[in-house]
């Protein structure tokens, strides 16, 4: 592992960056890809709970916020899937091995893993939603034992532009979890399901009184997932949604992410939906 | 005779028909039959008369439009215990899309002539199929407006 310069000076707060190296890039879709980075600290690597995001500092543009979607159990190697859609997102993607970006975190609060324990598990994912979700579904499995029966169902644009395809065929070739996807249309060659991920849940085989559900996606997806989930007596209190908002500091003090009497940075990304529902239907937040 | 007792009994176990009299089945049962399309075969085209409509027993079916240079788009799909088709219940009864089978596909098959005929005549089964299009309709346009807002398409 590099040595970078500064990397060995103690860390000055939060909102320091701890400079890093782009180990690996692997291109996933045509605007997504996953940047594996050297960790922060060469004895102890990065530990984060499933659904944690840092904040990834490309110096002299700017910084994002980008969820972790590595295997918690491997914090020796920090795992981004990010989406090149922005100023610093679109050049972060052209990082050759070696290349160095700012790394401060993780953090906000995770999936509710202990709380599934016990229990059903459904994920249900959109687009690049699933990114946030891999750490857990790494987490799940590898402690398959601790809960009840797993679901996963994720949709996309396109086959194309399915997120971890391998990944996705791997999960769904064992006989203890149940994967879906679905994608928005498709070529004629397309023999798995077209239409929209909401669809896919009257497959849903789960003990409702005894299931946590976990949704990331679009909000407006997230927002008719909880409607039809609702419909199948599964409650709020069950469903778990992650949240983005423009998330700047990371650390509740600017107020950028500002969600109701919270910060999404801070109190999220990851909230009980019966405790954010209130806010859900203001358009102005 | 069996036969026809052994479709009205397909028909009733059909999840599409929960809750319809006996009196309905027999009168669906009297416009239907069995039929089966192997993988890639179609089911219908776009802009042919919408003479059948199905509903699927066993199988996948995909909606397609083709669509040049950008060749054939599936929008949507049909699986078991899915009714396939509206065109033959809105004038000019002239399918809309193909539906192609994706794999070996099982379904009854309705004469939509027949049966528009009966509904003509029994307002109670056009009622009683109305009640179970309708639905079907609403949750078909739901879907497309999700599509049509292209969700994760990023910015």
């Amino acid at each position: 592992m590099a040595q970078l310069p500064g990397a060995a000076l103690p860390a000055k707060g939060p909102m320091v960056p701890h400079p890093v190296a782009v180990r690996h890039l692997q291109r996933e879709t045509h605007d997504t890809y996953t940047l594996t980075l050297d960790p922060p600290d060469p004895d102890q690597g990065l530990p984060f709970t499933p659904g944690q995001f840092t904040m990834l500092y490309l110096f002299g543009i700017g910084e994002v916020p980008i969820s972790i979607s590595g295997d918690p159990a491997s914090p020796m190697q920090l795992v981004h899937t990010i989406r090149a859609v922005g100023n610093v997102t679109r050049p972060m993607q052209d990082m050759q091995r070696g290349s160095v970006l700012g790394v401060r975190g993780p953090f906000g609060t995770g999936w509710p893993v202990r709380e599934a324990r016990g229990k059903d598990v459904v994920l249900v994912a959109g687009g690049i939603g699933l990114a946030p979700l891999r750490p857990l579904i790494c987490h799940l499995l590898k402690r398959r034992e601790d809960y009840g029966h797993i679901s996963i169902f994720y949709g996309a644009r396109s086959p194309a532009d399915i997120l971890y395809r391998k990944e996705l065929e791997s999960w769904g070739g064992r006989f203890d979890i149940d994967v879906s996807v679905i994608v928005d249309h498709a070529a004629s060659d397309w023999y798995g399901d077209v239409g929209v991920v909401t669809t896919l849940l009257c497959k849903l085989r789960c003990d409702a009184g005894n299931t946590i559900v976990m949704t990331c996606g679009p909000e407006i997806m997230m927002r008719f997932v909880t409607r039809e989930l609702n419909h199948l007596n599964i409650a709020d209190e069950q469903i778990y949604v992650s949240m983005e908002r423009n998330m700047q500091c990371a650390v509740g003090m600017c107020g950028h992410c500002q969600y109701g009497p919270g910060f999404v940075c801070k109190d999220g990304p990851v909230y009980r939906l019966d405790r954010i529902k209130p806010f859900l239907g203001i358009r102005e937040i | 005779m069996s036969n026809i007792h052994d479709l009205a009994q397909i028909i009733r176990e059909h999840p599409f028909s929960q809750g319809m009299s006996d009196e309905h089945i027999q009168l669906l049962t009297g416009c239907a039959k069995n039929t089966h399309f192997s993988d890639g075969a179609y089911l219908f085209r776009e802009g042919d008369d919408a003479d059948t409509f199905y509903w699927i027993r066993a199988g996948k079916v995909a909606m397609e439009f083709h669509a040049p240079p950008r060749g054939t788009l599936q929008i949507d799909c049909r699986k078991a215990g899915e009714a396939l088709g509206w065109s033959w219940i809105v004038e000019p009864y002239r399918w809309f899309c193909d539906a192609r089978a994706l794999e070996d596909t099982r379904a009854l098959a309705f004469d939509a002539t027949c049966l528009r005929g009966k509904m003509e005549s029994d307002l109670q089964l056009a009622c009683a199929l109305y009640r179970r299009f309708v639905p079907l309709m609403y949750r078909g346009l739901q879907r497309t407006q999700l599509q049509l807002l292209d969700v994760y398409g990023g910015n």
